[in-house]
């Protein structure tokens, strides 16, 4: 399959780079949603438009009313939610959340799936314990308890927790914390009794919780796929999450660059425009040719996870560590090379910083996966 | 999708029919390519039988057209090709600089009798060729030419020098940039073909830190070059030369799947890795040799339907040439000590410490980094004044 978008996945973008430039700009979501201090961190008029789009099902599979797309598709989608920063519970909900749901019980998708095709629900996922992503320990621990479970731990890093109808949760019902085996994934809803938050505001202004739950009783219908042989769905679902995180972080790093571009195309010093400088050309050169490699390795790895090719997890570790390493550039030369006015906060180049900074730590960073890359390539 | 899949299946059973064994095991170090030529001296039967049943088949140039000695595939099934040969471990039937560099320029701008003649030899490994482009004032600022090509009616007369010559020594033609105005810079060259046994050619190798020497100076005293001999419009050789250039940098760059595009982690850890930063520093290695290789595989994908940007190689050859740099960089620290042998057996006769410095010229040759650089900021980023 050749490396670039197919004609239906051209059209795609084109009408999805047309959306989210209009109704998904930063002026219009970021600076709006941030400014009024919104407790969700997003607009659900928004959300409900993505639905009119038909890109709340993209993933979810035709006779759940979906789309049946790959993660190129929901690639395409990311890319320009992150050129435009555009705040929405599109990763969390329609790419991880309904990745989860695809391994779910016809009930538990007749559940959640119609409100997520109709922009109306949102889901969260709790996976993460702790500041860094480590999902190959969960001490989160669900028990039996009569017919159902009770869920007892905390999570962190809970994007959108506090605005979610229901949290994707990774909870251990049997074995030790480290344990490959012994994981369940449970769809918990918000009204559960039990579940205590701390939402706290990110440095991009996303909103993510800590979430407790003390005893959080759950029903057996809760559950998603096999007890105790959830750790092959949690893989599907962490992968596609990061792939889906490297790719808005590539749309990110290209949002930054062509800001950056422009600016080094308009501001004058010395009598000349400061794109006449080589200084900066070397660097702006040098960050397009990192910039084309990471949007390469990022199809590259989409296409391998829609084919089901035994190298996806190598690439999609590979694409993720190397799409965080490229947008952390560019968003540092975006606003080195702005000077004074890049630290401002009337200048948007300061916002793809932070707005990078919180996806590198999303499922995992850099150096997370770097490790992966050695060990899934055997040293 | 299902023709493709009969083509790949047919390209499979012929490579498992037809490729000796022999061919099957990595290529070593530069003596085990093979670069066909009159002076050629195969390294085996295997490496001669290889050659010549590609050779018969088209299969040496696959995506060229039947009549100047390719199969006529098309991007698609050449792919397919390439995918298949690297899936069987087999060599390249056959490498040289008419292939990567010369042939396109002949596709692009040589004339039917050219074409039928040059490609045909080059396919089959009849004729190899150098390229004569530096010389030793014009370097990066290569348009600054000064080899002159006097008119004398029906020929030229070459006079001048050139540097940085590839294996001059053991090449059959050369394909040559030539002054013919002296009032033009750009539109003042032309692109010329001759042949190295012509009287008034000579060269002389240059030896390089690695001790070895693939590159040469060649001289031309009154060197006789019919008209005929002219690729594209008098004084128009740039166009061609800057075409040709393209795809010298998409060679360098390895966006085909050359070494920097394999991973390292894994060989050297073979026999346990006991230092975690150098873990690391392989590990980030592999990261970015693994996003390339898919960068350069999304390239000539696009190449192929017309969608890079024509400055891309340029892009490539940057970033291909850092890499690879930066891979000996990392083979030398991991073979500590043994690396720094220079005639050993172990060492087979020095090869780390001799691909480690030959890897530093890749970032000067055919255009060095920085001019990478320029042409990047100036015709794809459209930077002011660049």
């Amino acid at each position: 399959m050749p490396l670039y978008h197919t004609e239906d996945q051209a059209m795609l973008a084109e009408s999805v780079t047309g959306f989210m430039a209009d109704e998904g700009g930063i002026k219009k979501q970021l600076r709006h949603w941030r400014d009024f201090n919104c407790k969700d961190g997003f607009g659900h008029g928004l959300w409900k438009q993505f639905a009119e789009m038909g890109l709340t099902g993209m993933l979810a599979a035709e006779a759940d009313g979906g789309l049946a797309m790959g993660h190129v598709e929901a690639g395409i989608v990311l890319a320009e939610i992150g050129r435009n920063l555009t705040p929405s519970p599109f990763l969390t909900t329609s790419v991880m959340g309904v990745t989860a749901l695809s391994e779910a019980s016809d009930d538990l998708r007749g559940r959640w799936l119609p409100g997520i095709i109709a922009g109306e629900t949102v889901l969260a996922v709790a996976i993460d314990e702790g500041a860094k992503h480590k999902p190959e320990k969960i001490a989160c621990r669900a028990e039996r308890a009569g017919n159902g479970f009770r869920l007892t731990g905390a999570k962190d890093f809970v994007i959108h927790g506090t605005s979610a109808d229901a949290i994707i949760v990774a909870a251990r019902t049997s074995g030790s914390d480290s344990d490959a085996d012994g994981v369940t994934l449970f769809a918990v809803p918000k009204d559960a009794a039990g579940i205590g938050h701390n939402a706290v505001r990110l440095v991009d202004s996303s909103m993510a919780s800590h979430v407790r739950f003390d005893g959080v009783e759950l029903d057996g219908s809760t559950v998603i796929g096999e007890v105790d042989g959830g750790r092959a769905l949690l893989n599907k679902v962490l992968s596609a999450g990061r792939i889906g995180a490297a790719a808005e972080q590539t749309g990110v790093g290209s949002g930054a660059f062509a800001m950056t571009t422009g600016y080094l195309k308009t501001r004058k010093q010395f009598g000349k425009l400061i794109g006449e400088f080589q200084a900066l050309q070397h660097r702006a050169a040098h960050l397009y040719s990192e910039l084309e490699i990471a949007e390469a390795v990022v199809i590259k790895a989409q296409q391998l996870l829609d084919g089901g090719s035994e190298r996806a997890e190598l690439m999609v570790s590979v694409a993720k560590a190397k799409a965080a390493r490229v947008c952390n550039l560019a968003v540092r030369e975006g606003v080195q090379m702005h000077g004074g006015v890049g630290m401002t906060d009337e200048f948007d180049i300061g916002l793809y910083m932070k707005r990078e900074r919180a996806l590198t730590e999303f499922m995992g960073d850099a150096n997370y996966h770097a490790e992966r890359v050695a060990q899934l390539s055997g040293y | 999708m299902s023709e493709l899949e009969a083509f790949r299946a047919e390209i499979r059973a012929w490579i498992e029919a037809n490729c000796p064994e022999e061919m099957r095991k990595p290529v070593q170090g530069e003596d085990d390519i093979c670069w066909g030529g009159r002076n050629f001296v195969f390294k085996s039967a295997a490496q001669k039988q290889w050659m010549e049943v590609c050779a018969a088949k088209g299969f040496t140039v696959p995506d060229w057209p039947k009549p100047y000695g390719g199969a006529g595939m098309s991007p698609a099934e050449a792919k397919v090709w390439r995918e298949e040969l690297a899936r069987a471990g087999a060599r390249p039937p056959l490498s040289s600089f008419g292939i990567w560099m010369l042939g396109p320029a002949l596709l692009k701008f040589g004339t039917e009798e050219q074409k039928v003649l040059y490609l045909n030899q080059i396919a089959r490994g009849e004729i190899r060729w150098c390229q004569g482009y530096s010389e030793p004032g014009s370097g990066s600022d290569l348009v600054s030419l000064q080899t002159f090509g006097e008119d004398k009616g029906d020929h030229w007369v070459v006079n001048g020098q050139k540097i940085w010559t590839s294996y001059a020594d053991k090449a059959d033609w050369i394909f040559c940039l030539v002054r013919t105005d002296k009032a033009n810079t750009y539109q003042g060259i032309s692109f010329l073909l001759f042949d190295m046994t012509t009287p008034g050619v000579t060269t002389k190798p240059i030896k390089l830190i690695s001790g070895s020497s693939p590159f040469c100076e060649t001289f031309f005293d009154n060197v006789v070059v019919p008209k005929h001999q002219i690729v594209g419009q008098l004084n128009r050789g740039w166009d061609v030369a800057k075409y040709l250039l393209g795809h010298e940098r998409e060679m360098i760059s390895g966006a085909g799947g050359g070494e920097q595009t394999s991973t390292i982690g894994k060989v050297l850890a073979r026999g346990g890795l006991d230092d975690p930063m150098l873990r690391a520093e392989l590990a980030q290695f592999d990261i970015d040799a693994l996003a390339f290789a898919a960068c350069g595989e999304k390239f000539l994908d696009e190449i192929k339907v017309g969608k890079a940007h024509p400055a891309k190689p340029n892009m490539m050859k940057y970033a291909g040439t850092e890499l690879n740099k930066r891979r000996h960089e990392l083979l030398m620290a991991a073979g500590g000590s043994t690396a720094l042998e220079w005639e050993s057996e172990e060492t087979r006769g020095g090869a780390p410490a001799r691909s480690w410095l030959r890897t530093k010229a890749n970032s000067i040759e055919g255009g060095t980094s920085e001019v990478m650089l320029n042409v990047v900021a100036k015709r794809i980023l459209e930077l002011p004044g660049a």
